[in-house]
């Protein structure tokens, strides 16, 4: 396959892992973080410690990785959890910032000149498999008691609490989850770019995250796969505006938030049964067409 | 309304790819035998965009006079640029698509440090040269003491040129307590701030203070007047010129009287149009004497072309365009291969100086730095000056 291709399917790829996680926490608990580059970091910088120092295969090294973000966010969670709305958003911004910062002086790591010399693990067959896992476990828990207690907390948090849902601790589980995807996220670009910068973590890659989320549609697993296929391939789509590249990005994300609020599949889920539903309800329009308005009562 | 959206963006995706096919077409029609094509990365958006459109520009103006001139092995030049926004993720998509789509036969660029280091395994898995432009950190060529095949430069490299500030102001300024301020958040700055203190201390003096910023800040005054209360001689600041310019005219507020030095972050019009009065009689390393009869020539024709003045990048992405025009040249055939054989013997004459590529660093050894003194708000050159001797 084309190189070039390759790695922007890559890409996005790393981009599906975090934002799969953030999905979880924002789509369907409904809690906006704007820190999720910094578990990104946290697993990246963990897992590239773990292969470069203490020579870890790929995988085991992208678990601990995920286990560190997951460990992290547990801490930050049990102080910043029980604040509501957007009290909890600016502590995850100011998270995400000072993890960044603290990267930058550590020298261990290289500071903020960066930190080469990472293996290069990382290709276009095990970030799919790790994908399709992702999206496999993702799918089962969100079916499950669990992921209706957190579509409830979403809903409406209080009557959910009313009703004996604990909602602290689901507010936890979906948000170690979440961080630990974006942990194993951060892992798998350390091993692509074999290079990790703390400037790499910075609030513009949480904010992409966020946008992709909304983009794809909150509440939707298959819309922030789209989403992440479709907004990380478009900046390179528009190479040859030059200049006018990212101006062009932005205006066509502003187009589609306009023409479609809820982003590009909102609630609403792509699966092989959908799908189905979707074909047949095509056939049956033009068969009714077709047939005129007096065939449509035989159907 | 479901509908409508999509159909938009299907429209949109489909518009989009079709342009992109047509660049890529127009690029394609001259005939591959004919041409040479060029690469170039670096910032043409983000916070470096100043560089990354003069190196761009200077790079089309010298392609345009190669061909006047009848091109190179009898064929033309032909430069495809993409923007990297400074960062090292886009920096990567961009080496992919110039080696892998538009398979040119070196790439020019990038300037930051952090978009030239990712760059190297692509450059590898390619086996096309890169020379990068004022990438100053060491590991830009060389990782681990082994030598980067594909990755060389046209600069003189951070530990270099922070015992040239550091040696300059021992020796030459004779001072003895030196006070850093820098950005903590930035890559350049750290690692200036590390080879100044390693030289000065080593060279008898002291680190009075040493104050970190963060990226962004406007504000310098609480470390300044931590600063001032040291009473440093020099007060050494390794960062870009719009902080420069800020810290600068607080210092001066503050009644700090001490000499301001400087890197190669400095030399920008926007510095003296927005600090005259606060770093006249300032010092800075510099890659070239602005002022150099060699140099004159160059700056007039990209004066004439553009109608504004070459910022320091130019100046070396003009040299690196030398070096692998020559390299070309000596190469006798267009093969990247080749030319990065060629490159690694190269020792040419550039307006920056001698340009001799060192086979195990892949840097320009013995390339003088040249310090400047800014003097009723002009560049005045003072000595070239070379460190450790």
């Amino acid at each position: 396959m084309n190189t070039y291709i390759e790695g922007i399917l890559i890409l996005a790829g790393i981009n599906l892992m975090a934002v799969l996680g953030l999905s979880l926490l924002t789509g369907f608990t409904g809690l906006f973080s704007f820190g999720h580059a910094g578990f990104m970091a946290i697993g990246g910088y963990a897992s590239a410690m773990l292969t470069v120092k203490f020579h870890w295969p790929l995988i085991p090294a992208l678990l601990a990785g995920g286990l560190a973000a997951a460990l992290i966010s547990a801490v930050i969670g049990k102080v910043t959890l029980n604040l509501k709305g957007d009290y909890f958003c600016i502590a995850t911004l100011g998270f995400g910032e000072a993890i960044r910062l603290i990267l930058d002086n550590v020298q261990y790591f290289g500071g903020a000149r960066g930190w080469p010399g990472i293996p290069n693990y990382t290709n276009i067959w095990n970030v799919i498999a790790i994908n399709l896992l992702a999206i496999v476990i993702l799918a089962n828990l969100i079916r499950s008691r669990h992921g209706r207690n957190m579509i409830a907390i979403r809903e409406e948090e209080l009557a959910s609490q009313i009703i004996g849902i604990n909602v602290f601790k689901h507010k936890m589980v979906s948000l170690m989850l979440s961080a630990s995807y974006a942990g194993i996220a951060g892992g798998l670009m350390a091993h692509y770019m074999t290079f990790l910068q703390p400037k790499m973590f910075s609030l513009v890659k949480s904010t992409e995250l966020i946008i992709i989320v909304i983009f794809g549609g909150l509440g939707s697993i298959s819309g922030s796969v789209l989403g992440a296929l479709v907004l990380t391939a478009l900046p390179e789509v528009l190479r040859s505006f030059s200049r006018w590249r990212l101006v062009c990005y932005g205006l066509a994300v502003i187009i589609i938030m306009i023409s479609r609020p809820e982003g590009l599949l909102g609630g609403y889920e792509l699966t092989p049964s959908s799908i189905k539903k979707l074909y047949n309800r095509i056939i049956t329009k033009k068969r009714t067409r077709s047939q005129g308005l007096g065939g449509g009562d035989t159907l | 309304m479901k509908k409508k959206a999509f159909v938009l963006l299907c429209v949109l995706l489909v518009f989009s790819l079709a342009l992109s096919g047509c660049g890529q077409k127009s690029t394609s029609t001259g005939a591959a035998n004919d041409t040479i094509k060029i690469g170039w990365m670096g910032s043409l958006s983000g916070d470096q965009a100043v560089w990354g459109q003069c190196e761009f520009d200077t790079v089309k103006m010298l392609v345009e006079e190669a061909n006047a001139k009848g091109g190179i092995l009898g064929k033309k030049l032909e430069v495809i640029g993409y923007d990297t926004k400074g960062d090292p993720q886009e920096a990567v998509n961009v080496a992919k698509r110039l080696t892998g789509e538009d398979k040119v036969v070196a790439i020019l660029g990038p300037n930051a440090s952090g978009n030239a280091i990712p760059i190297a395994p692509v450059l590898e898995a390619a086996k096309v040269p890169d020379i990068a432009t004022v990438a100053t950190n060491p590991k830009v060529t060389v990782l681990d003491g082994k030598v980067k095949p594909y990755n060389f430069r046209v600069c003189f490299i951070d530990p270099y040129q922070g015992a040239v500030a550091a040696g300059y102001a021992a020796e030459v300024l004779k001072a003895k307590n030196a006070a850093i301020l820098y950005d903590v958040g930035d890559d350049y700055s750290q690692g200036l701030t590390q080879f100044f203190e390693d030289y000065f201390v080593k060279s008898g003096g002291t680190i009075v203070a040493k104050e970190g910023f963060k990226s962004g800040d406007v504000d310098f005054r609480p470390q300044l007047s931590k600063i001032k209360a040291t009473n440093p001689d020099v007060i050494f600041m390794p960062y870009f010129f719009k902080e420069v310019a800020l810290s600068a005219n607080q210092a001066r507020e503050l009644d700090i009287n001490a000499t301001l030095l400087g890197g190669d972050g400095w030399p920008s019009e926007q510095l003296i149009s927005m600090a005259k009065d606060a770093v006249e009689g300032s010092y800075f390393v510099n890659h070239l004497d602005f002022d150099d009869p060699e140099v004159q020539d160059f700056k007039a024709r990209y004066k004439a072309k553009y109608s504004k003045d070459v910022e320091l990048n130019g100046y070396l992405v003009h040299d690196a365009f030398l070096l692998l025009s020559d390299s070309i040249q000596r190469a006798g055939e267009v093969n990247s291969e080749k030319i990065a054989a060629a490159i690694e013997t190269a020792n040419i004459k550039g307006i920056t100086g001698k340009i001799m590529i060192g086979k195990d660093t892949h840097n320009p050894e013995g390339k003088d730095a040249a310090i400047i003194k800014i003097v009723d708000g002009k560049y005045v050159f003072q000595q070239k000056f070379a460190a450790g001797k």
